[in-house]
């Protein structure tokens, strides 16, 4: 069946109208509906963001049993990880630390990863750039050990002590 | 150019197409930055007092900046402006819709004289560094908003963890912060059908297409916004680089059908970007999609040199000074549904002729 208006597209809005005490139907298309003010019932709202980013913390159900890690808060702005879960927004800075375990595999469902390896702040970066360079250098020893490459992994060891002195 | 100016008038940078590279499909790029300030509470749980020191955080890292950039921005507060000015803002890109409907004094606008860079002061993030450049440059979009941040980095504390990166107030944020955007006018890919296709696999490659306006809104005038899904685990430079290639392989598709309609389907194309210029012209009623879908059409035949009379500027500017706030703002009163509809025939028609 066509749509009644444009009689292009296939009529996939379907309206029955009381017009003067008779039954009236009309057929229309997604598009024509909508130029002619028809509104499409919502499904309550189902997508609303809130809602979707509800469903990455694992429960889209509001009604589901309350975990006891649901009413922990966060001690700077007293956002409680109900809350979060709930708005799909943490409160401040320090959630992030309050709530690190909870929210990394949330992370991990959202970005396919859980840690930031981008843009590091100039002030206070000195330590995060160490900590990222002995991290590299520890995948590569492991990578030296597997290979059995033991002068390597040696060599890769010493480094990473010498770094771990200069920042102790 | 002053507030006031970018108040009254329609132009803002990123419309000046001639300045852009691939403007005949790239109309504007933009990125940005989202920041937070350490221990005070974001801005949907902020209250009076905070929202006085998170002010004055930001205010005083303005002033005592020796960043000629950062210096130069104006400061708008939304307890002083209208609804219909804040609207304005929101056509004009600058801001986001969700922005516009709060006016508390917490809430506002850091703008440099073209609308190039711009911050959202406490909207989702108690600062939003963007900046918006015309045609494809989210490379330079990109170096001018990392100086900004750089320049405010100075002198604020921003909530930064080692692990997670720069903490925002929707974990979807979390990490660089950033979202980078092009906004590509894709007709002739929309007329081929392919559209959903070539965006179901972008979704796969942490990319998303949105409508005009960002999140939530619908896709109009064949106008498709597409943006980096993903700020966590790649680096700013990854996500640039990835969203310029992709940006450029959809641009060439987009010439490739553009040719492609052209030598298959020559009489029919120029016979609906001609009527679509005749309606656009001879109108005296116009409303917002169908202005949209026109322009669409005479933007297309821009491109195409089957119409030579009109400047992409013009295209550009038309996007903004169609929207209700700037019709309403021109005509200096407030105005119902068809009466904007007679406004937007007139200002159109004022544009192209």
């Amino acid at each position: 069946m066509y749509c009644e208006e444009c009689k292009e597209k296939p009529a996939t809005v379907h309206l029955t109208q009381m017009f003067d005490g008779k039954k009236v139907e009309i057929h229309l298309c997604e598009e024509c509906a909508a130029k002619k003010g028809v509104q499409m019932f919502a499904p309550d709202n189902i997508l609303s963001i809130p809602q979707l980013l509800g469903s990455f913390f694992g429960s889209s159900n509001m009604q589901e049993l309350k975990s006891p890690a649901d009413a922990v808060a966060c001690p700077n702005c007293g956002m409680r990880f109900l809350d979060i879960k709930q708005t799909g927004k943490l409160g401040c800075s320090e959630c992030y630390t309050v709530f690190e375990r909870n929210m990394e595999p949330i992370l991990r469902r959202i970005h396919g990863n859980s840690r930031h390896i981008g843009r590091i702040p100039a002030r206070g970066g000195e330590k995060v750039l160490i900590n990222r360079q002995i991290r590299k250098l520890k995948s590569r020893l492991q990578e030296a050990v597997a290979n059995e490459e033991y002068e390597k992994a040696a060599e890769i060891r010493d480094s990473i002590k010498e770094i771990e002195k200069k920042i102790n | 150019m002053s507030i006031s100016d970018l108040l009254n008038n329609s132009f803002v940078r990123w419309m000046d197409a001639e300045t852009g590279p691939e403007s005949d499909i790239a109309i504007s790029s933009r990125v940005r930055l989202a920041r937070n300030l350490r221990m005070i509470p974001f801005p949907h749980l902020m209250t009076p007092e905070y929202g006085k020191k998170c002010i004055r955080e930001i205010n005083d890292a303005r002033e005592k900046n020796e960043d000629k950039v950062l210096g130069a921005l104006n400061t708008i507060s939304f307890d002083q402006i209208s609804v219909i000015d804040r609207q304005i803002l929101v056509e004009k890109h600058l801001i986001s819709p969700g922005h516009a409907e709060k006016s508390e004094f917490f809430r506002g606008l850091m703008v440099n004289e073209d609308g190039s860079l711009a911050i959202m002061v406490n909207e989702e993030d108690h600062l939003r560094i963007q900046c918006f450049l015309p045609g494809l440059q989210i490379k330079e979009a990109y170096s001018l908003v990392q100086q900004l941040d750089d320049a405010l980095e100075k002198r604020l504390d921003f909530a930064f963890d080692e692990r997670q990166g720069y903490l925002t107030s929707c974990p979807t944020n979390v990490g660089t912060g950033m979202r980078a955007s092009v906004m590509l006018h894709l007709p002739a890919i929309a007329l081929s059908g392919q559209t959903r296709i070539i965006f179901q696999n972008i979704n796969q490659l942490g990319m998303t297409v949105r409508g005009l306006y960002g999140e939530g809104t619908e896709v109009v005038g064949n106008l498709f916004q597409l943006s980096n899904q993903i700020t966590m685990g790649q680096t700013e430079e990854d996500i640039i680089s990835n969203l310029s290639t992709i940006a450029i392989q959809i641009i060439e598709q987009e010439r490739l059908m553009r040719g492609k309609l052209n030598k298959e389907m020559q009489y029919q194309l120029e016979d609906r970007i001609g009527r679509s210029y005749g309606v656009l012209t001879n109108a005296r009623t116009l409303s917002s999609n169908e202005a949209l879908n026109l322009l669409s059409d005479v933007r297309l035949g821009v491109d195409m040199g089957i119409i030579n009379s009109i400047k992409r500027f013009v295209l550009n500017e038309l996007i903004v000074a169609i929207r209700p706030a700037h019709l309403q703002k021109k005509s200096g009163k407030e105005m119902d549904a068809f009466s904007r509809d007679i406004e937007r025939a007139k200002a159109v028609k004022e544009k192209l002729l």
